[in-house]
């Protein structure tokens, strides 16, 4: 089933939680909706999932408008953070309990459960109570839930926040391989970016209420439209100095007190004569090399493959992704070589990027 | 250092149940007297005597009520009707406005809150004469007002006018209480009922209710116990006989122009007690999740 929304706004008194989002969502597409605590994903999933009833704007299943449709007529399924399993019930009465009351036949709804149960590798625990499983355990029957009623939409709701760390890996590419198997639209909010760019075929990123970027994650990754999106994807995060760029004997150069980086010229070009910018380049970009801009080892943590290092060049830090076998120590005078064709731009005042629109 | 730690602690424990235990002992004092009494033709202290003051006299004679008067049996089962019909009353309406008023935001939602908050401190002795003529002016709605079976109608001199006072007078507590256990359950099992194809009703019934059943429980105890020994409302809205209460019975008691026998009081007393104790001794962990403050978790 496609999902559109069209001009999407909610409005909490004075305070906007969504505002203007359009999107188009493809039959099959897994869309993630991205952003910090208090950016409007959940509100913008509980408006498609009709929990909440949009101020303005349209919500569209197929071409059909669902605004005014309760959750029940909708047919999702949604998966939360908290599982919000129904206590009094067996995982099995939690299983089929969707089916029961769209009055699905009792062999149906068993076969379907049963078949659920197995897909998910839950079928030794459906007399068991919610309260007596496991966090992952309950997040399994969660997902079951969803999808025994056998949904055109699937929500999910920050589901693996509340697990540990080594299951929540297990978990992202389960539930990834189960939606593609499956071929069910799915949207995923998430306030963590690994979990949107390894699941999402797009990602939404969401800030204040509004819509940044809607684009796959390679493009979000390498064309950031916003210092937001720059500062927010990606793991370390972007290093953001403060340059000038000028143009000296036919080069545009990166300036700043005792910072100068020639620059390529379609990516220099765009942003020269323009005061100061604000120059982002990820710390996998920079490399500590033989010759290059001069700085210091200010700080060294490593992080087993790599030692992430922060180097100060004059009045400014950045962080370096190098070989540990560097070995490089607190102190060491070190230089740097940049990227250049991996460097980003952004106007400090708009936040919008230089390059990319 | 622990050791002393704990020896300190033992000797605050012992220090509490010792002063706890001095604070208790006059109420349980009270409670053998009754026992003692119920049986004695007189006491002196908590000793039975006789007529003439020699220690013994134990006799059944004050529990004759129970097979010499008829009135007693009637009165304790309009006692447990009262009992019954508020605890309905109360549990229904609390657990639904409850629910309202921790979920749903509607305009004068606040304002409802907070005047339900006054009304559960305003004293009812005041309200008396006032419900008076409202219960006089239910009296006249035909069929409602006196010709219902079981509680009589809910007008003037009828068991159900005073169920309907009182649960009145129950309700800012009874809704209020919901309101908390409702507001301790996760909106996102809300939600998940909702998207799984609830109705809201059904969502109210089939999901939110079985999380707060020991909030429910405590209240149902609550109100029981309270239309089970109410006296004041029973006793000025009901003048007849047959329509009157097991409190307002033993009030009559005293009241008799003739000598008051108060070992007979003490019997009456102890039979009003029986059920409360009785349902007390079962239900008490129920009722202390009142305090406790809401359901358990239950993701």
């Amino acid at each position: 089933m496609k999902v559109k929304l069209e001009n999407l706004t909610k409005r909490w008194g004075p305070v906007y939680a969504a505002r203007d989002i359009n999107l188009d969502i493809n039959d099959g597409e897994f869309v993630a909706f991205l952003g910090p605590s208090g950016c409007g994903k959940t509100t913008t999933l509980l408006l498609i999932a009709g929990i909440y009833k949009p101020t303005a704007g349209r919500i569209l299943f197929d071409d059909r408008v669902m605004n005014q449709v309760p959750p029940k007529n909708r047919n999702i399924g949604m998966v939360f953070q908290s599982y919000a399993l129904y206590p009094h019930m067996t995982v099995y009465e939690n299983l089929v309990f969707p089916m029961k009351l769209k009055r699905v036949p009792p062999a149906e709804m068993k076969a379907r459960a049963q078949r659920v149960a197995e897909m998910l590798g839950i079928s030794q625990l459906l007399d068991r109570r919610p309260g007596q499983l496991s966090g992952g355990q309950q997040q399994r029957v969660a997902l079951g839930r969803a999808l025994t009623k056998q949904p055109d939409l699937l929500l999910f709701d920050e589901p693996l926040s509340n697990l540990d760390a080594r299951l929540r890996l297990s978990m992202r590419a389960e539930i990834k391989r189960l939606q593609m198997d499956l071929g069910v639209t799915a949207i995923y909010v998430t306030h963590d970016q690994v979990e949107a760019m390894t699941m999402a075929d797009r990602v939404a990123v969401m800030k204040d209420g509004r819509l940044q970027a809607y684009c796959p994650p390679n493009e979000l990754y390498d064309r950031p439209r916003t210092l937001f999106i720059a500062g927010f994807v990606g793991n370390p995060p972007m290093n953001f100095i403060e340059v000038e760029i000028v143009l000296r004997d036919g080069v545009y150069h990166a300036q700043r007190a005792g910072f100068d980086l020639p620059l390529l010229a379609e990516r220099g070009g765009q942003a020269a004569g323009r005061g100061p910018v604000i120059l982002g380049i990820r710390p996998e970009d920079v490399m500590i090399a033989e010759e290059g801009i001069a700085g210091e080892v200010y700080v060294v943590e490593p992080l087993g493959r790599d030692d992430l290092i922060d180097v100060r060049l004059g009045d400014v830090h950045v962080h370096v992704l190098a070989d540990p076998n560097r070995r490089c120590k607190v102190g060491d005078r070190v230089h740097l070589r940049f990227n250049t064709q991996k460097i980003q731009l952004f106007d400090p005042k708009t936040e919008q990027s230089l390059l990319w629109t | 250092m622990e050791d002393r730690l704990g020896m300190g602690g033992r000797w605050r424990v012992a220090i509490l149940l010792l002063i706890l235990t001095i604070l208790t002992v006059p109420i349980l004092i009270g409670y053998v007297w009754i026992l003692i009494s119920t049986f004695s033709q007189r006491t002196y202290g908590l000793i039975p005597v006789d007529a003439s003051g020699q220690v013994g006299g134990l006799t059944l004679r004050n529990w004759s009520f129970l097979w010499e008067d008829p009135n007693i049996w009637k009165v304790t089962l309009n006692s447990l009707i009262l009992a019954i019909g508020l605890t309905i009353g109360v549990v229904l309406v609390s657990s639904m406005a409850g629910y309202v008023l921790s979920r749903i935001s509607f305009p004068g939602r606040r304002v409802f809150l907070g005047t339900t908050l006054v009304l559960h401190a305003f004293p009812s002795v005041t309200l008396l004469i006032a419900i008076f003529f409202v219960l006089r002016w239910i009296s006249r709605i035909p069929i409602l007002g006196r010709d219902l079976p079981i509680i009589g109608g809910f007008g003037y001199n009828t068991l159900g006018g005073v169920i309907l006072v009182m649960l009145a007078l129950q309700l800012p507590l009874g809704v209020w209480l919901m309101k908390g256990f409702f507001d301790h359950v996760s909106w996102d099992m809300e939600r998940a009922a909702l998207i799984d194809g609830c109705s809201r009703w059904r969502t109210w019934w089939q999901i939110l209710l079985p999380q707060i059943r020991p909030g429910i429980a405590a209240l149902a105890i609550f109100s029981f116990i309270s239309g089970w020994n109410e006296f004041l409302i029973p006793y000025t809205y009901i003048t007849d006989q047959q329509q009157s209460t097991i409190a307002a019975y033993l009030n009559k008691l005293l009241s008799d122009t003739a000598p008051v026998n108060y070992s007979q009081v003490a019997a009456v007393g102890l039979f009003q007690l029986i059920p409360v104790m009785l349902f007390f001794l079962f239900t008490q962990e129920y009722l202390l999740s009142i305090f406790a403050g809401g359901a358990k978790g239950g993701s």
